[in-house]
């Protein structure tokens, strides 16, 4: 008995020193004055520097966290316990945002910097007028590859992935819109099918597949390409432009066929605790300098009109992440086809992983 | 200590922690299961799980983890019987148990780098003559690093009831003639059975569900109901059918433990231990 009321007064004891260690840290690095706001945003998705610069500026202190899914996002956000001010989700996700009314208006008379931005990446059908959210960064969905390793293959179209020569070298991304979306694609259709048949056709093609796919992960994907243990890959743009800083002998291109086009942009979720911050913030970050810096480190495409102009031409004239107006025709963006089509996407995606071996 | 009014009283934090962390989840986990996406009442959940594609995901779980169980057992069987006849005991084990202690996305992203067409494992591979290998991504890096994790689990039990064996036992059974074979079938293997089976649930029932490793090091080829309880709450947010799994998942789990059941206790840390 005695032991037991030791052992158990030495971990409060323990647990107090922490707890107040933890306090005493937390307070010496808020800054005084000018308050703090809670950044939540996609992994290796800004430049740090950025934020020590903004603390700096405005005296607003930045508490930063980062998600791997629009999903989990929505979920901690929806759930509430942590008050975020700021966050990144990509457009379909911000659709069913609005529709659950987890969004806050955006004060566009806060934003002057709104200016900056190219007018084709405002007013989009899933938030007309932007009211709530603004543009952050825009991309695709391609194929990765390393022709040193495939003899100079190129990759113009999705059906070039069922090549018989690329035997357990295709990595796809984990995720249920891109590769069924890649299947519709490939057949002519459009990635937001809710065409039961089509859907079905799609997946029983992608199944043939089977013999070609090395893997399918999520941001390992960035290390594999990297260190040439796969030659191909399906994946984002910005991802693809992390591998060619590293190994210049990646390239990367959108099929013909058509793909994704992507935005990701910034909203002030319901629970923000400092709208007026995350304002300054969302400002900070349309500013051309600051967007050109960002876009620098990221690798994804900015759509920030006063950015481009200062950035190197080599890098923003590259139609592979900046494609010009007529390219991005015939790319798709994706629609929010509710909770059960996404049902419906996840569970062809499940039966593929399924009987790709076959 | 003895019976006292009091003793009700140093129960309660037990009962609310049972009630409020095991009781609760678990009625949750069925009350979920009956709802669809809209929040409605519904079976559909479980006529879906009976169709094709949960049906084969079911068998191959079940396959994956007998197959990593039974390895788990050929190797940590022989190694905690070595362990009770070492002269060091405790400062063994703690060195088998120690990885245990490692958090599983370090130990699977150092497989990677094992595994991978350019590390050790494929190094080592050429200096005896045979090409680089797909190692990564293979039914047989799924089993090894699996094997490789739930071996403490399987030699902790075993060990345990294997050094609880009166050694006088053994030598009665020799005095009277038995081989070392019949020794082993008549006397230390009853004997040790019940910390078999503690190891089987400890490793069969984890490994239906692995989700980390299977995308990891599998990149998504071995699929099990685990990655499938995932994608349904964190994908699909279709709660009602990821508790329908789970609601599976704890009906095999019931079945695993009444057939592994023992009328004795034993087991973990029931052993011996000093």
């Amino acid at each position: 008995m005695k032991e037991i009321i030791r052992a158990a007064s030495a971990i409060l004891i323990v647990s107090a020193i922490l707890l107040y260690a933890v306090n005493a840290l937390e307070r010496s690095s808020a800054t005084v004055g000018g308050g703090s706001i809670s950044v939540y945003n996609w992994g290796e998705y800004i430049d740090p520097e950025l934020i020590d610069q903004f603390e700096e500026e405005t005296n607003i202190s930045v508490v930063y966290e980062t998600f791997d899914s629009n999903e989990s996002m929505m979920t901690k956000i929806e759930q509430g316990g942590t008050t975020y001010d700021v966050a990144m989700p990509s457009e379909y996700a911000i659709e069913k945002m609005k529709e659950n009314d987890l969004l806050h208006p955006i004060d566009h008379e806060l934003i002057p910097n709104l200016e900056n931005i190219d007018p084709y990446f405002l007013d989009l059908p899933f938030d007309p007028g932007n009211e709530y959210s603004i543009p952050y960064f825009w991309g695709t969905v391609g194929i990765a590859f390393n022709p040193t390793l495939l003899e100079g293959q190129t990759f113009e179209s999705w059906d070039d992935l069922w090549n018989p020569s690329l035997e357990q070298e295709v990595i796809l991304v984990d995720s249920a819109r891109e590769v069924i979306g890649m299947g519709l694609n490939s057949l002519g259709y459009s990635l937001n099918s809710t065409d039961l048949g089509e859907l079905r056709e799609a997946t029983d093609k992608l199944k043939t597949m089977g013999p070609n796919v090395k893997a399918i992960i999520g941001d390992e994907i960035v290390e594999m390409m990297r260190r040439e243990e796969a030659a191909v890959a399906v994946t984002w743009s910005g991802q693809a432009a992390d591998m060619m800083w590293i190994n210049e002998d990646i390239d990367y291109s959108v099929p013909e066929e058509g793909s994704n086009l992507w935005f990701d942009n910034m909203i002030i979720p319901k629970t923000a605790g400092n709208v007026e911050g995350a304002h300054a913030f969302i400002n900070f970050m349309l500013d051309p300098e600051v967007a050109a810096q960002n876009a620098d480190y990221v690798g994804y495409s900015t759509p920030n009109e006063e950015a481009i102009a200062l950035m190197d031409p080599e890098v923003t004239e590259d139609e592979r992440f900046y494609p010009p107006k007529e390219l991005r025709e015939r790319l798709e963006v994706y629609e929010n086809l509710g909770l059960e089509m996404l049902g419906t996407y996840n569970e062809l995606f499940l039966e593929f992983k399924m009987d790709m071996e076959n | 200590m003895k019976d006292s009014p009091s003793r009700p009283l140093y129960l309660a934090p037990y009962y609310i922690w049972i009630a409020l962390f095991v009781i609760a989840p678990i009625a949750l986990i069925f009350y979920f299961s009956f709802l669809d996406l809209t929040g409605a009442f519904t079976l559909e959940n479980y006529q879906n799980f009976f169709s094709s594609v949960y049906l084969r995901m079911t068998l191959s779980s079940f396959w994956y983890a007998f197959l990593i169980t039974l390895i788990t057992i050929l190797i940590a069987y022989p190694t905690a019987y070595w362990l009770t006849k070492t002269k060091h005991k405790q400062l063994w084990l703690l060195l088998i148990i120690i990885p245990s202690w490692i958090n599983l996305l370090l130990k699977a992203y150092a497989f990677i780098g094992i595994f991978g067409l350019y590390g050790p494992a494929n190094k080592l591979l050429q200096a005896l003559g045979a090409g680089p290998l797909q190692i990564l991504f293979t039914d047989f890096s799924f089993i090894f690093v699996s094997v490789y994790i739930f071996i403490p689990f399987m030699v902790l039990p075993i060990f345990n009831s294997l050094d609880k064996i009166n050694p006088a036992l053994i030598d009665a059974s020799r005095d009277l003639g038995a081989s070392s074979f019949t020794t082993f079938r008549r006397i230390i293997f009853p004997l040790a059975i019940n910390g078999v089976k503690s190891g089987v649930q400890a490793v069969f029932i984890p490994a239906l569900s692995l989700f980390v490793i299977t995308r990891l090091i599998a990149g998504n080829k071995v699929i099990t109901l685990g990655t499938a309880i995932e994608q349904q709450f964190l994908v699909t947010q279709n709660w009602g059918m990821g508790s329908t799994i789970a609601v599976f998942l704890i009906l095999f789990m019931i079945i695993i433990m009444m057939l592994t059941g023992q009328k004795e206790k034993g087991g973990l840390y029931n052993g011996k231990t000093k």
